[in-house]
């Protein structure tokens, strides 16, 4: 069956009204479901829905075909509500081998659909995804519901006139298995054909091929007695605020942000960065953009990319590191030098899961204490925390508002998942983005280079090729009043007051924390940073539903805290911090403000499920 | 009316920062031998930046009246990458000692030879640790007696210049602290290089490694066992000039004849700054019958890595003009609501 014409929905099926729906597409490595899942992600976009992606892929580039370690999948979850999390549960698991049946499987709800690709499911592939019988003819899969197509028979078939050999044949199987799922969802399919007419515009009989396998994917589901299996179900788009959305991923949306910011002080970027999983997105998004005064340098190493963008700053530029938690660990010795000499820097941490090497392409939130504390001696710079992809353009401003106005490195947290998943966003007026102009200093009168202004406790930034402000800075400590090199004793404990007062002060200059859920009035306060945004504000908004008298705070500011977080604190019975950690800014939290504060935390490379935190509010407040 | 700015004086590029190094150091003579060549070279105060890392020779630039960084142990070749891509106006030195350069930041130096940004590079070579009290070092010679090394050294040395052509750098130099008659045209000549010009000086740590140099620095010795180089020039040397440089007889080997009956001048080599292969040969003489090279050993300049980013980050602008942020953020898939 071949179909070129397009099919129009049908209209004549009832269809099964969701509030919201979670799918993963699941596959080998080379199943191409990552570009299914954004293909997906954009056309619901389209369709109006809120939604959420994680996309979730193997370490190795090209893992053995057919292995559940070499299983690369991408969920989403879309609706007409707010959506906050990629979704705790599937209601829809597409499997396009054993192996990704293999792996997914317990993810799915109770009920949950499962689309399968009988083609794959050789006795070799079986095995290989570790069942000891084939799935498909025993009772472990009960109580979901079965979609079994020979998905790769019908692709082979649906292309064969595009005379593709049978591997690039069998290629097209993703895009008919999309065509299948755009037609349970109503979803339009001309921005993918678009899509694919211009990617294979060089090779138009792949292009074709693609295009009819989306097609009959989406034919099936028309004429396919299919029903009691499977129907369409309609997913009505989300109520937003108007204006122009765009999706975005958290790489993206730090790239821009930084630019952006960059922009609103009027420096060039100096990005000196190391490629290291998951940060490199960063790196290779701003290398296209030399034309935005963007300078990328790719170094010989971790140490040498920060050293690079301490120097770019020293010389006047806006200096930029990017790394994850490993590499971030080289850069010490040289964020302590920063800091030393105060000099402008942001270190983006992509966070992974860890120690050592890890779990490279899965999420953590581990490495909080590495920013707070992680250096040698009293070393206090700006801990800033990124919640969701689109956020991580609005604090990639901020991080640079900071550096410059009170010439410190700053630290960027993000992680694996914000890097790689993706929101609607809307795009904001950049007009509206407040200035804050830099000027590097040039009067030669009365100065010193460690001469501070009053208000910020900033130093003075003399930059090299200022006729009269020759002078010369390093990591040794240096006189309070002059600059130079200083070993006396009082000076030192005048300095570092002064890099700590800096830091501290800093609180002056931020927002107040606010609540996102409730008030002080409530018993019992979930406090968080980061990715787990999503889940803990689900999580709260439902408990509060059911009665709880629960509060959500969420920090964008780690150091410092805002100057009223301490009194936020003490005014609840209860404070709960969900970490993807073993327990960091629960520890942070207490020291600082001595409050009975108690960790949720898990360390499974993967985001909270909204239950896990509902039910920890639960328990807490039984308790 | 205009007024020419005067000349500047080697004085002139002094800090008003005490020298902090031992009495009878070679540091205090390159130091002295930079100042004086520094007003030869045209170039601004404010445009100069002496970029180092961690050791005795790395305090440098808080004696030189220029802008200075004094960054951490190794890196300093990384931080003046960045200094000098940021702002290619500035004229980049940097200064480290053989254990900055050589131990803890042989990466750095590697790269940023490859890549050939345009600055200068000084290893002030004493083949030993100073700073931390007298440690062998990756150029001390094998059986070394130090404080770690009771016993003696057990490792080969590194050498600067022979690391150096490995890891493609177009301009490599030597010199001696003493030699002030030499050191400032080394220095000169560097300078005037556009790429990355690296320099190692032979110089004496009175403290830790007094007189390690003496077999060729000294003034009893020196002509016999220094051969300083001149490009296009025969590569000949001794107290009397009757000693030169040939190819051995049946191999890639340099030996030395004495001129007279058998050999003359026009049997002697010339040295050629451009020539790889001598160089790499003049690099490796070490055998007590061979004299050490100084001077300018290679010299070949290509495009410099600074240009080269700056080439392309023109070559986006033309391509992409007045491309804005805006349009970036509002590129793909955009719908309305």
């Amino acid at each position: 069956m071949v179909v070129n014409e397009p099919i129009k929905q049908n209209d004549v099926l009832p269809s099964e009204h969701l509030d919201s729906v979670v799918i993963r597409f699941a596959g080998d490595s080379g199943d191409g479901m990552q570009l299914t899942g954004g293909q997906f992600t954009n056309a619901s976009a389209v369709a109006g829905n809120d939604l959420s992606t994680f996309p979730d892929f193997p370490a190795e580039i090209r893992a053995p075909v057919g292995t559940t370690f070499g299983v690369s999948s991408f969920q989403i979850h879309f609706g007409q509500k707010k959506i906050l999390t990629a979704g705790d549960e599937l209601d829809v698991l597409v499997a396009m081998n054993p192996a990704a049946l293999m792996v997914e499987k317990s993810s799915l709800k109770k009920g949950g659909l499962i689309i399968l690709d009988t083609g794959s499911f050789s006795d070799r592939n079986i095995k290989r995804a570790g069942f000891d019988t084939n799935p498909l003819n025993d009772t472990s899969l009960e109580g979901f519901r079965l979609l079994k197509i020979d998905i790769s028979g019908l692709t082979m078939e649906c292309v064969k006139e595009f005379g593709l050999g049978k591997k690039d044949s069998l290629r097209c199987k993703n895009l008919w298995t999309l065509g299948l799922v755009y037609w349970m969802y109503g979803r339009s399919r001309k921005e993918t054909t678009d899509w694919l007419e211009k990617k294979f515009m060089k090779v138009p009989n792949i292009a074709s091929a693609n295009v009819a396998a989306l097609n009959a994917g989406h034919a099936f589901g028309e004429t396919a007695e299919i029903s009691g299996d499977i129907s369409k179900y309609n997913v009505p788009a989300a109520k937003v605020d108007p204006g122009t959305y765009r999706n975005i991923s958290g790489a993206e949306a730090i790239a821009w942000g930084l630019i952006v910011g960059a922009q609103k002080c009027n420096l060039k970027i100096f990005f000196g960065s190391y490629p290291i999983t998951p940060a490199s997105p960063l790196l290779h998004i701003l290398s296209n953009l030399k034309s935005l005064s963007v300078t990328t340098f790719q170094a010989e190493d971790e140490i040498a990319a920060i050293c690079s963008a301490i120097g770019a700053s020293y010389a006047g530029s806006l200096g930029i590191t990017s790394s994850s938690g490993p590499g971030i660990a080289l850069k010490g010795e040289a964020i302590g030098l920063a800091i030393s000499t105060e000099l402008p820097l942001i270190i983006v941490n992509s966070q992974r899961a860890g120690p050592s090497t890890g779990l490279p392409t899965k999420t953590e939130q581990s490495d909080l204490f590495q920013a707070v504390y992680g250096r040698n001696a009293d070393a206090p710079l700006v801990v800033l925390a990124t919640k969701s992809p689109g956020d991580c353009f609005r604090v990639s401003i901020e991080a640079v508002r900071l550096a410059v106005k009170f010439m410190t490195p700053v630290m960027l947290l993000t992680d694996g998942y914000l890097s790689n998943s993706t929101e609607p966003w809307q795009i904001p007026d950049l007009d509206k983005i407040k200035e804050f102009p830099v000027n590097h200093i040039s009067n030669p009168e009365g100065f010193h280079p460690f001469f501070r202004d009053k208000e910020t406790l900033a130093r003075n930034w003399a930059i090299p090729g200022t006729p009269g402000l020759e002078h010369r800075i390093g990591g040794i400590e240096k006189s309070y009043d002059s600059g130079h090199i200083s070993y006396d004793a009082d000076n030192h404990q005048k300095m570092t007051d002064a890099r700590i007062g800096k830091i501290k002060g800093i609180s002056e200059f931020i927002p107040l924390q606010e609540f996102e859920e409730g008030d002080e009035k409530d018993e019992l306060v979930v406090i968080g940073w980061g990715s787990t945004f999503g889940p803990i504000n689900r999580a709260v908004f439902n408990s509060r539903n059911k009665g709880y008298s629960v509060a959500q705070i969420h920090l964008t500011y780690i150091s410092p805290f805002p100057k009223n977080l301490g009194d936020i604190l003490r005014s609840f019975k209860y404070i709960l911090v969900p970490e993807m950690n073993a327990g960091q800014l629960v520890s942070i939290l207490r020291a600082e403000y001595l409050v009975p504060a108690i960790g949720l935390n898990k360390v499974e490379g993967k985001p909270f499920k909204i239950s896990e935190i509902e039910e920890a509010i639960k328990a807490r407040m039984k308790g | 009316m205009n007024v020419q700015p005067e000349k500047l004086k080697a004085n002139d590029f002094a800090s008003d920062q005490e020298v902090r190094w031992c009495p009878g150091c070679g540091d205090y003579a390159i130091l002295k031998a930079l100042q004086r060549t520094m007003p030869d070279l045209g170039v601004k105060k404010e445009e100069v930046v002496f970029v180092s890392g961690i050791g005795c020779a790395a305090r440098f630039p808080y004696y030189m009246s220029t802008f200075g960084f004094h960054t951490i142990h190794g890196r300093a070749p990384a931080f003046a990458t960045g200094i000098k891509i940021a702002n290619p106006d500035l004229d980049v030195w940097v200064v480290g000692g053989d254990g900055d350069m050589l131990s803890i930041g042989g990466n750095h130096l590697i790269h940023v030879l490859r890549r050939n940004v345009n600055l200068q590079l000084l290893i002030f070579n004493n083949e030993i640790y100073g700073l931390t009290k007298g440690q062998y070092s990756p150029t001390s010679r094998i059986g070394t007696r130090s404080p770690s090394t009771p016993s003696g050294s057990l490792e080969s040395p590194i050498s600067a210049v022979q690391l150096a052509l490995g890891a493609g750098a177009r301009f490599i130099a030597r010199s001696l602290d003493t030699d002030q008659k030499h050191l400032p045209m080394v220095f000169s000549r560097a300078h005037k290089h556009t790429g990355t010009s690296l320099v190692e000086i032979f110089q004496n740590c009175i403290v830790y490694n007094d007189g390690v140099f003496d077999g060729f620095t000294a003034k009893d010795v020196s002509a016999e066992k220094q051969i300083k180089l001149e490009d296009g020039k025969p590569l000949i040397y001794g107290k009397d000039r009757n000693k030169g440089l040939i190819i051995k007889k049946n191999s890639l080997e340099l030996t030395s004849v004495e001129l007279g009956e058998k050999y003359t001048e026009s049997d002697l080599l010339v040295h050629n700054e451009k020539d790889r292969t001598l160089a790499n040969l003049l690099a490796s003489m070490d055998s007590p019958d061979l004299p050490v090279a100084v001077g300018v050993i290679y010299c070949d300049p290509i495009e410099t890595y600074d240009q080269l980013i700056s080439d392309q980050e023109k070559q986006a602008n033309e391509d992409k003009p007045n491309l804005k942020i805006n349009d970036i953020i509002n590129s793909g898939y955009t719908w309305k609501v």
